[in-house]
């Protein structure tokens, strides 16, 4: 019978936790660089945060097949218009692009949502005939507000809830250390996104959860498994026993990061535009999320400092494990 | 860990052919699907607008007209009450209250109890009232001021949102076979949504119509010219005529009866003339009131007065000029009483004027001016590329992630991609059964739950060769990978859960279609990780002939 390759070098074990200080430096230099990077140069923001209109639009040739876009002569019809920033972007194939109208400036007096409204009309009638419309997002200045606040509401309340799901599970300070690595990756996922000027709407939102999700994920099965030891080796030194727990759990981490990210990095090939920005901030994610919750989750854990006795706590847990010991 | 009780095996076995069962008829079409057994569950997964294509408008209630609209009949009500009293006083406007002060002061104690008569109770009848609509005080100042009250404006608005939503409904039903979802957002908002019809300009059209009909009194001793050349009465405005605007008529400013209390409109010919008219129908109250207005003014002419909204005109020196395009659709004057509450309206229509003003007026009017404040359309091809573009990544991640997993573990890789497909059964089963829909982001969530199903397995794996790293004998290694493992398991699913709940309580649309599958991703995880693939594993071990079984991993 085939059982599969096990490919991981299960006797070696890493000092990772020996050189901590390197891995910590890098994790908040690549952090205070992310700061640095949101608070001079901040995101940029898609329509569904900032107001304007979006479209993508497919150039079709005489047969109704898609065609090339000149995209010269379409900058040039929509600069026209007077719109304020357009930006025009060449997609993948030669025929698509996505055009991004600025939230229109209004005088006093004028309503910006019917603003709004008149200057995406223009657009669609500018286009012409040989120009098909195949996505419109129109978005106006109360709901992208709402959006925006609905987004930073969405990100800390599920911070909360984990943190203290894992107060609960464990013990504080393993919450703490939990969700300083998850900021970590959030924040970092952030300024990358500033760095390659990405689009950061409604759909970046739900892959931030997705990988604070994730990210915690990881983090905790290697914190189950310092639990777990904290259990057996009541005498080994602290770092020692972190170093342990890491190895042991390492192959289940990488493994489980390699299947994961094929799945995204298939979404983000296959992917169409809407999903692209997506699935770049899961595929980015769960590599900072793998990162983090190895190199930068357990160091933290190490210096806020765990319960050496943790006789007491758990009863189940140990019933359940002396029962499974004892079957066997 | 390896033992099962029979009711648990058949427990299991029923969930999975549930799941089964319930993902099958996305695979048939609806002629094959006619044919289903009827116990057997029957309903499709929805595709979301952005796979099938459609459009989507978020709609904005004007609260403020109408809080104006309110106040303009208030002031009539309150002229009417006070006149029949035959006490003099005027109307001022503050804000949104209307200060009323009698001439004489000594009237201002009756002005008060004459306009406590109009505040009606709110709320349901059986249940009990809240309060009432509007609120009247006497102010320290001999004023005495009458407006709505909070209650009274909430009370407004979600009537007029109701109004609203059937009016939009009516109107597309009457475009033709489209099936819109039409719902109320929040207090003053309204969402429209249309599968499958991404024409916006169209829609919007028929959703921007905010005609509104009223009926009203005209002056009956002077024109409009001379109440311009002298002072227009109290209560009383100027509107052109449709056809010719030259042409003006004075009519009084609160209506009779409203476009709103038409119960049906029809275009026709009149039988004697052969011109087109419309014939129309008004519900109880309103005939009441027309019955009373017509049998009083017989002989003398009334107006229907077409409201389309306010208009912006960019004038010369670049500023905005607003102004409300009012018009007379037409003043036939009252041959006899009209007592039924059906009549009919000739002005020298054509036949097309005629049919196009019945749409409307049999659509009704929207109570409120709507602006259009989200608006996002998929065209159908995009949509089609959407889907084709999902299969793609759920196949190639698919055979990547299979592939990987039997490199890895082999024959129990095997029974871990069973217990996925499994799992992506029971989630589609799942959706199509509560009828949720699947939308572009839910496709990602469901490539994301195979990767992350994935994991649970190779949790349970990783531990079950760690024990017997560690001495173990096959069995109690299997037996304790599978009891440590849960733990993990479970810590780990439930903080992704948390995730996906926040996601989808405070989400909308296409976030809410992830959060769905995410979570539901996470209940089918923990349940096909920890009975389908141990089922499958014990019924491995209850299948090997020796005693002492071969490493399985």
């Amino acid at each position: 019978m085939f059982t599969g390759v096990d490919f991981w070098p299960h006797k070696k074990i890493f000092p990772i936790m020996d050189v901590r200080r390197t891995f910590v430096s890098i994790t908040i230099g690549m952090f205070l660089a992310s700061v640095a990077i949101l608070a001079t140069k901040g995101l940029n923001f898609g329509i569904d945060f900032k107001g304007g209109s979006l479209f993508e639009i497919q150039a079709k040739s005489q047969d109704g097949k898609p065609g090339v876009l000149d995209i010269g002569e379409l900058r040039q019809k929509v600069g026209a218009l007077g719109l304020g920033d357009v930006q025009i972007q060449q997609l993948d194939k030669a025929s698509d692009a996505l055009i991004r109208i600025e939230q229109q400036k209004v005088q006093e007096g004028q309503d910006p949502e019917r603003a709004q409204q008149a200057a995406a009309e223009k657009v669609q009638a500018a286009l012409g005939e040989n120009i098909e419309i195949r996505r419109t997002e129109v978005v106006g200045s109360a709901v992208s507000g709402e959006l925006k606040w609905a987004g930073i509401m969405a990100v800390t309340f599920a911070m909360l809830g984990i943190l203290f799901y894992i107060w609960f599970r464990f013990e504080w300070q393993f919450a703490v250390a939990a969700i300083i690595a998850t900021v970590h990756d959030i924040t970092i996922t952030l300024g990358v996104f500033s760095l390659l000027n990405m689009d950061f709407g409604l759909s970046e939102v739900a892959a931030l959860l997705t990988l604070a999700g994730y990210s915690i994920n990881d983090t905790v099965v290697v914190f189950d498994r310092i639990r777990e030891n904290l259990r057996r080796y009541k005498k080994m030194a602290l770092d020692q026993l972190m170093n342990l727990s890491i190895n042991e759990t390492m192959s289940r981490t990488v493994l489980t990061s390699g299947t994961t990210l094929l799945a995204v990095l298939s979404i983000y090939v296959f992917g169409t535009e809407v999903i692209k920005g997506f699935a770049f901030a899961m595929l980015f994610g769960i590599i900072i999320g793998t990162w983090s919750s190895i190199f930068v989750a357990s160091p933290f854990l190490l210096w806020i400092g765990v319960k050496r006795d943790w006789s007491g706590i758990a009863k189940s847990d140990k019933a359940t494990a002396a029962a499974a010991t004892a079957r066997s | 860990m390896l033992h099962f009780s029979r009711f648990k095996i058949g427990i299991v076995a029923i969930v999975c052919l549930w799941g089964v069962l319930a993902t099958l008829p996305n695979l048939l079409s609806s002629e094959t699907l006619r044919y289903w057994p009827g116990f057997l569950p029957s309903s499709q997964l929805k595709l979301g607008l952005d796979l099938k294509g459609g459009a989507h408008l978020l709609l904005q209630m004007d609260a403020d007209e109408l809080r104006k609209d309110w106040l303009k009949t208030l002031r009539g009500d309150v002229r009417k009450q006070l006149l029949d009293a035959k006490i003099k006083h005027t109307i001022g406007q503050s804000g949104n209250v209307l200060r009323v002060k009698a001439v004489e002061a000594a009237e201002s104690a009756e002005v008060y109890r004459l306009l406590q008569a109009l505040p009606q109770p709110l709320g349901n009848a059986f249940v009990g009232t809240s309060g009432y609509d509007l609120e009247a005080t006497q102010a320290s100042d001999g004023f005495v001021d009458i407006g709505p009250t909070a209650a009274g404006m909430t009370e407004r608005l979600s009537h007029a949102a109701s109004a609203a939503i059937e009016v939009i409904r009516r109107r597309i039903d009457a475009f033709g076979n489209i099936e819109p979802i039409i719902v109320r957002q929040g207090t003053d908002r309204i969402l429209v949504q249309v599968p499958g019809f991404d024409d916006t300009a169209t829609l919007k059209k028929l959703i921007g119509q905010t005609a509104r009909l009223t009926f009203h009194d005209v002056h009956n001793t002077m024109t409009a010219e001379e109440a311009r050349q002298t002072r227009v009465p109290i209560g009383y405005v100027i509107h052109p005529d449709q056809e010719d605007t030259t042409r003006e008529l004075l009519l009084k400013e609160t209506p009779v009866v409203y476009g709103e209390d038409l119960v049906d409109a029809q275009p026709g010919f009149d039988q004697n003339t052969n011109e087109p008219i419309i014939s129309f129908r008004f519900n109880q109250k309103a005939a009441r009131e027309f019955a009373r207005f017509s049998s009083q003014n017989v002989g003398r002419p009334f107006a229907i007065v077409l409201d389309n909204g306010v208009i912006e005109k960019k004038l010369a020196d670049g500023s905005i000029e607003k102004t409300r395009d009012v018009k007379v659709v037409s003043d036939p004057v009252i041959r006899e009483p009209i007592l039924g509450g059906s009549g009919q309206i000739s002005g020298n229509f054509t036949v097309e004027e005629a049919s196009n003003l019945a749409v409307q007026l049999r659509s009704g009017a929207l109570p409120t001016t709507l602006t259009i404040i989200e608006e996002r359309t998929v065209g159908p091809s995009l949509g089609a590329d959407s889907i084709e573009a999902g299969e793609m990544a759920a196949i190639v991640g698919g055979f990547g992630v299979a592939g990987f997993m039997i490199f890895a573990y082999g024959l129990f890789g095997i029974f871990a991609l069973g217990a996925v497909l499994f799992n992506l059964l029971l989630i589609v089963g799942t959706m199509s059964a509560i009828g949720s829909t699947l939308t572009l982001p839910g496709i990602a969530g469901l490539i994301l739950t195979v990767g992350m199903a994935v994991d649970a397995n190779v949790l349970i794996y990783e531990r079950i060769r760690e024990e017997m790293r560690n001495g173990k004998q096959p069995i109690s290694a299997i037996d304790s990978g599978f009891s440590r493992a849960f733990a993990t398991i479970i810590d780990s699913n439930l903080t992704t859960l948390i995730a996906g709940i926040v996601m989808f309580w405070l989400g909308s649309g296409p976030i809410r279609g992830f959060a769905v599958t995410l979570s539901l991703g996470i209940f089918a995880t923990v349940f096909t990780a920890f009975l389908v693939t141990r089922l499958m594993v014990a019924i491995w071990v209850a299948r090997q002939k020796t005693r002492k079984i071969p490493a399985p991993l």
